[in-house]
């Protein structure tokens, strides 16, 4: 089973982003289980939401608390929420920021953990290019797909198609595949360097 | 068809198949995606012939679904937590007028203090209300279900209340083979009321009846309910029949044949326990899971059946019958009259707590060393609860308990200002 802890913000598409994920596993024949954490949603408050992805049936309904990776949709959670609790050893980490592990103060995990597993990506901005509107769910989809190869780009098109009108998700499905783009760039550069 | 879906859109779309006529709602969470789900069938013509009542309340929803009902339309409602009980009264009406609607409660806790996430105290605050209960254990079964419950209510002329998980259910996107309308219509009969409230042929339902007669009535519903212990196995198999799948029964045993531990529990959580059964029996446990479909009416024997060769029962129960423990566990116990093993009452995941596999393991460990006390809450805070106790003993006015836990808890919004 591979199991995927989503952080964000109410408003930002998390619970969204677990969905197409699960629709997109799903396209591909798997069985995926998406679900959010329960609270009271308010706009900017922190937002969780979890996919677990399996070849049988998942049937097991508990938070997830070791993540096969981890989808940070909102940087500015790192001081807030401890958003790397029981990150597996080969986890992967996809942070939706311009800046570096560096400039987020996050050299303990850079030098700890596998570099081909740690990425960031801008994809707010790419967000903002692709569908004009800050909503970095999709992109972060298509960074994942690059970053871990456990679903396809077009997987991550067919779930966002899930979720969107066609027009709504050919933006989205632009931005998913720019992001794509982004961070297989990033990872054949760490491979040749 | 297989689909991955959100457990609400399931269930909605399940209801749309068994061409309901009248739905009648009040949104609450966590039962809100449902009824707007089947109020945009209604809105967009999908859902043909069939009459959607924005309702002010839930009093009003189930006063309009026994009106409609009456008048001999297939009524559907839905609702949760607080708004189960701002209905109670017209809920026992339901059942006493022996009108077959079905409702769907999304699971939730019961305040004070007020909490939107799920347990089962809701429903069960209702066990005895007349009412048919089914628990669901996956969206599959939430959407297989609801259609066998309209066939359920309408046989009988009895409602049914189909229970599923609030948010853990709801909220879920996983794969749902969702039935066509052809199989539904194969499978579900327009409705024809056993009686009817008709202005060409007038008559009274619902009369004052009083001593001389009301312990005979009373009696005719337990009688009529009881006939669901037939009946539920029987449309279980009609469903297979059709559908290809199994679905609902009254219990639901599993890896149980020569199991010297069972687990007894309902609803959701059962997914969790199969998973920590299946480990715990690669290891050599002889260790088994029986969960309840039907809650009411009571299999007492399906569940005598099952148990009566065990040592150890445990059942895990998502509600509380404060000043008494487990309700059913005692429901359990009362079926396993004259038959010794040791027993343990669990009490879990109130409020949205999550149940991991983690905790069932522990606890698992506990029973198998004979460690585990009769009333256990299940990773409860012990210090927390006795630094509570200790200030309600140490002063009159130690304010609210609530509060009080939420402040030790370091709850920001909890913090005097």
């Amino acid at each position: 089973m591979f199991q995927v802890r989503i952080h964000g913000r109410g408003g930002q598409g998390v619970v969204t982003a677990a969905e197409m994920l699960s629709l997109a596993a799903f396209s591909e024949g798997h069985h995926s289980q998406a679900f959010p954490s329960f609270g009271s949603e308010r706009t900017g408050a922190p937002v969780v939401a979890y996919c677990r992805i399996d070849d049988k049936e998942i049937r097991i309904r508990e938070p997830i608390t070791e993540p096969d990776a981890l989808l940070i949709q909102d940087p500015t959670l790192l001081h807030q929420v401890d958003l790397f609790s029981g990150l597996r050893p080969q986890g992967y980490v996809l942070i939706n920021t311009s800046h570096s592990f560096h400039e987020l103060g996050l050299d303990d995990l850079y030098r700890d953990h596998r570099k081909d597993r740690l990425v960031t990506l801008p994809a707010t901005e790419i967000a903002r290019e692709h569908v004009g509107r800050p909503m970095p769910n999709a992109a972060l989809l298509g960074g994942f797909a690059a970053l871990s190869g456990q679903i396809t780009l077009e997987a991550v098109a067919t779930g966002i198609h899930g979720k969107f009108s066609p027009k709504i998700a050919a933006g989205n499905i632009a931005a998913a595949t720019a992001a794509y783009g982004y961070v297989r760039q990033q990872m054949e550069e760490l491979a040749s360097a | 068809m297989l689909s991955q879906i959100e457990g609400s859109k399931a269930v909605a779309d399940a209801i749309a198949l068994c061409r309901p006529e009248v739905i009648c709602a009040y949104p609450i969470s966590p039962q809100t995606h449902i009824v707007e789900g089947l109020s945009a069938l209604v809105k967009s013509g999908k859902l043909a012939g069939c009459e959607y009542v924005n309702v002010e309340s839930e009093f009003a929803a189930m006063s309009v679904a026994i009106g409609a009902s009456a008048a001999g339309a297939r009524a559907y409602t839905a609702t949760a937590s607080q708004g189960l009980l701002y209905m109670v009264e017209a809920v026992y009406n339901a059942s006493g007028l022996g009108l077959p609607i079905v409702m769907t409660v999304a699971n939730r806790a019961i305040g004070s203090p007020i909490n939107i996430w799920n347990d089962h105290t809701d429903t069960m605050s209702q066990r005895d209300c007349g009412w048919i209960q089914l628990y669901a254990e996956t969206n599959q079964e939430a959407a297989d279900l609801h259609i066998q419950a309209f066939k359920l209510a309408e046989e009988l002329s009895l409602p049914v209340m189909v229970c599923m998980d609030g948010f853990i259910l709801t909220h879920a996107y996983e794969r749902v083979d969702m039935p066509n309308q052809e199989q539904v219509d194969a499978y579900l009969p327009a409705f024809e009321p056993r009686q009817v409230l008709d202005p060409a042929a007038p008559i009274s339902i619902g009369a004052m009846v009083g001593p001389e007669a009301f312990t005979e009535v009373r009696f005719l519903a337990h009688h009529k309910q009881m006939q669901a212990l037939d009946l539920i196995p029987e449309i279980a198999t009609e469903f297979q029949e059709i559908f290809g799948r199994d679905s609902g029964g009254l219990v639901r045993p599993y890896r149980t044949e020569d199991a010297e531990t069972v687990i007894v529990a309902l609803g959701s959580v059962l997914g969790t326990i199969k998973d920590v059964v299946d480990e715990r029996r690669e290891a050599g446990e002889k260790i088994g899971v029986l969960g309840i479909t039907s809650f009411r009416p009571f299999p007492m024997l399906a569940i005598r059946g099952v148990l009566r060769h065990a040592q150890r029962v445990i059942i895990l129960e998502k509600a509380l019958a404060i000043g008494l423990g487990g309700i059913v566990s005692d429901n359990v116990r009362n079926a396993l009259s004259g038959i010794t093993l040791k027993g343990n009452t669990v009490i879990a995941g109130l409020g949205g707590r999550a149940i991991t596999k983690v905790s069932l393991h522990k606890l698992f460990d506990e029973a198998r060393a004979d460690r585990l006390e009769r009333l256990v809450f299940l990773d409860m805070d012990y210090d927390l609860v006795q630094r509570e106790i200790e200030r309600t003993k140490q002063q009159r006015r130690s304010g609210s308990a609530a509060e009080n836990i939420l402040r030790d808890v370091g709850v920001v919004a909890a913090r005097p200002a």
